[in-house]
């Protein structure tokens, strides 16, 4: 695919792929929709038929896992135990870990401060991620980052980051890194919309495709940039389309569909692997919880959500699993006792781990700390 | 040995480190076709090829950025601003991105780069091309900042900074790079970061200056001297980490200190160095310290009103005389 000139898809239906505005939420003509709902149907069934189901059963996992935690991380903020901001991924759990099934180990992402579910479907440990945010020592920043700042650097997790649009640039670098040094890991970069109206955003696709550097943004549009929707703050609102600009390669994709994600990933992974070339994946998807903890909810109405979780990434997917027969409710039970001990685990070990040393304030500034004090050169 | 400009030192230590290190890369505007807006990357596209000397798009935050990426894996960038004026756009990525990542990430990615070039007043560019901003730098931990004012220190630091682990800001003056001096052809000549130098030697009086103001400050000293006047002059050279005890030792042999800046006054790091002075040596003063900074304007055009911005000969020694208690 050089260039893909599909039409939008939204969050809240592949079916309004035939409205006639991207974000027109207007029920569809009928015949059209239960044409391409045949089809979306037939496309499951033959990307099922092609995955192992060890691989089927681990995405239904990872994104038990983020939503299972998100929950516990929701319950523990609210009972005082992780103070700051706190961004919750629940509703999009489906990018992350759909995307993320794309890459190989040792490839790059980088992501911004709703980055809990990225973290964790880049195989961090749950332990790691809620000592961060609980502030423990034992966290994966070592309780320097909290929510916002988690890295890690075994898995190549470059961090989240807290200024809207600031990792698009590092993404960027990450890539030019890869080509100067002749490796062929890519890089995932994940942001917001809302990012996309940065100037930090423009600038580095922009420099991506011009020194063809082996990057994928992957814009989650979730359709509200805290409280502001994006028909209030962008005035193209095909962010997709976008990549024209800067003549890069764009896809749209239906953010609650975790296969759909990992194909369109895939294309664009095997794009900058093999190609050194950069694509923006805009892939619709909605947030089920608030901006952030504090978040008053206010822009947008009760039915609008249930909307959207009528197409609950992971419902959708569990029910696509079980119209093929490849797994039943035994198998999904065993995988959720699973999970629910994997987030108590998580929980008990921020619980008991201890908060950084005072001594800890002072290190970590510099790589190599200068005591001019201590200089005996002049 | 030799004696070669600023300009030249600068492109020695470039040019000298990139043929040491294949992970050391050059970005910038104008840095490699043009061969660099001031001449100081002359020749290295041609010794060097366009991977690792790099002209960028007008983009200041996204390549400051995209130095940041590369750093988190492993290569060590030297990203020329074409003068720190348009450092102010990336600002974002040099502050929240580099400055913060080793310690936001709990100590786990370093941030190896060297963001420089011109900075502090230029000749006749009015307001928003001749500016020194170095105390915005300064602020913040995590960025190292260093302004040499001889070509020797400008080829020994700008080398150890780009060997430094971690975000160097290197800020050079628009109006010193065709200074000369003498500079050791020696491939490991350095000069350690953080570290101050004595660049005259005096009893009564000590004026702290870097930058611009040393040579002026030099002057000065020159002209008090045959007046009795003898003058101690410092230039920290990094201003952090600021070699603070360097400055004491000298305040308190001569009980009295000027300090010379050519940026804006307030929240300055003349205002700092006065700061630790009181803390550390007030019982040492015979006299107020006195700051001579640039007029706290922004740069007019006109030479006859730039002329009254830039700190010079004059009212350094005026200021001498005053904490001397002269005239």
């Amino acid at each position: 695919m050089s260039k893909q000139t599909a039409e939008p898809i939204s969050a809240a239906g592949a079916e309004e792929k035939s409205s006639t505005s991207v974000l027109d939420a207007s029920e569809p003509n009928q015949k059209t929709l239960g044409r391409e709902r045949d089809e979306a149907k037939e496309r499951q069934k033959s990307r099922l038929a092609a995955m192992d189901r060890d691989t089927l059963l681990n995405i239904y996992h990872q994104m038990v896992l983020i939503r299972r935690f998100e929950e516990k991380s929701a319950e523990v903020y609210v009972a005082g135990k992780i103070g700051g901001f706190c961004h919750l991924y629940i509703g999009q759990e489906a990018v992350a870990v759909g995307a993320l099934s794309a890459l190989r180990n040792d490839d790059y992402v980088i992501t911004s401060y709703r980055e809990h579910g990225h973290a964790i479907a880049k195989g961090m440990s749950p332990e790691s991620v809620m000592a961060e945010l609980y502030g423990k020592a034992t966290g994966c920043s070592k309780g320097k980052g909290g929510s916002m700042h988690m890295f890690d650097k075994e898995v190549n997790f470059l961090g989240g980051h807290g200024i809207v649009g600031g990792q698009i640039p590092l993404a960027t670098g990450t890539a030019f890194g890869s080509k100067y040094l002749g490796t062929d890991q890519v890089t995932l970069c994940f942001f917001g919309e809302a990012a996309v109206n940065q100037g930090a955003f423009h600038e580095s696709l922009n420099m991506a495709q011009l020194w063809k550097l082996p990057v994928i943004y992957i814009c989650e549009n979730n359709r509200y940039g805290m409280g502001t929707s994006l028909e209030r703050a962008m005035s193209l609102q095909n962010v997709a389309q976008k990549g024209d600009a800067y003549d890069m390669a764009s896809e749209f994709v239906d953010g609650m569909d975790v296969l759909a994600v990992r194909e369109a990933t895939m294309r664009a992974v095997e794009r900058g692997r093999k190609d050194y070339l950069p694509t923006l994946l805009e892939i619709r998807t909605y947030r089920f919880m608030g901006h952030s903890m504090s978040d008053p909810g206010n822009y947008r109405t009760r039915a609008e959500i249930e909307k959207y979780q009528e197409r609950d990434p992971i419902n959708l997917f569990v029910a696509s699993l079980k119209e093929e027969k490849i797994v039943d409710d035994k198998a999904l039970k065993r995988i959720d006792e699973e999970v629910k001990q994997q987030v108590e685990n998580a929980v008990k070990f921020a619980e008991e781990s201890p908060y950084p040393a005072p001594e800890e304030l002072y290190t970590d500034i510099y790589a190599n700390p200068i005591d001019p004090s201590k200089n005996k050169a002049r | 040995m030799p004696i070669i400009t600023i300009r030249e030192a600068l492109n020695q230590a470039i040019r000298e480190e990139l043929a040491r290190d294949e992970r050391v890369f050059l970005m910038g505007e104008e840095v490699a076709e043009y061969d660099g807006a001031y001449k100081v990357t002359k020749g290295l596209l041609k010794e060097f090829g366009p991977k690792r000397v790099i002209d960028s798009p007008i983009t200041e935050l996204g390549f400051a950025g995209l130095g940041v990426g590369a750093a988190m894996v492993g290569l060590r960038p030297i990203i020329e601003f074409m003068t720190f004026n348009f450092s102010i756009l990336a600002t974002d990525q040099i502050i929240n991105s580099a400055a913060k990542m080793l310690y936001m990430s709990g100590g786990q990615f370093n941030i190896p780069i060297v963001f420089r070039g011109p900075s502090g007043s230029a000749f006749q560019v009015s307001s928003q091309h001749s500016q020194a901003i170095e105390s915005w730098y300064a602020h913040f931990p995590g960025l190292k900042v260093v302004m040499p004012s001889t070509a020797a220190d400008a080829k020994g630091l700008l080398k150890s900074a780009i060997r430094d682990d971690d975000p160097v800001i290197f800020m050079e003056q628009e109006r010193m790079y065709g200074n000369k001096g003498e500079v050791p052809d020696d491939p490991d000549f350095t000069i350690p970061l953080g570290v101050a130098d004595v660049k005259r030697e005096g009893t009564d009086v000590t004026i702290v200056a870097r930058s611009l103001m040393v040579p002026v400050a030099l002057k000065a000293a020159d002209k008090l001297q045959e007046q009795g006047v003898s003058c101690e002059v410092i230039d920290p050279r990094t201003i952090r980490p600021l070699d603070i005890d360097t400055i004491i030792d000298s305040v308190k042999k001569t009980n009295r200190v000027v300090l010379a800046e050519e940026s804006h006054p307030i929240c300055g790091i003349n205002a700092e160095i006065s700061t630790q002075i009181m803390e550390r040596a007030f019982d040492h003063l015979d006299a107020p310290v006195k700051r001579v900074s640039g007029i706290d304007v922004p740069m007019p055009y006109a030479k006859n009103l730039e002329n009254l911005v830039v700190p010079d000969v004059d009212r350094l020694i005026a200021a001498v005389k005053e904490v001397a208690y002269l005239d």
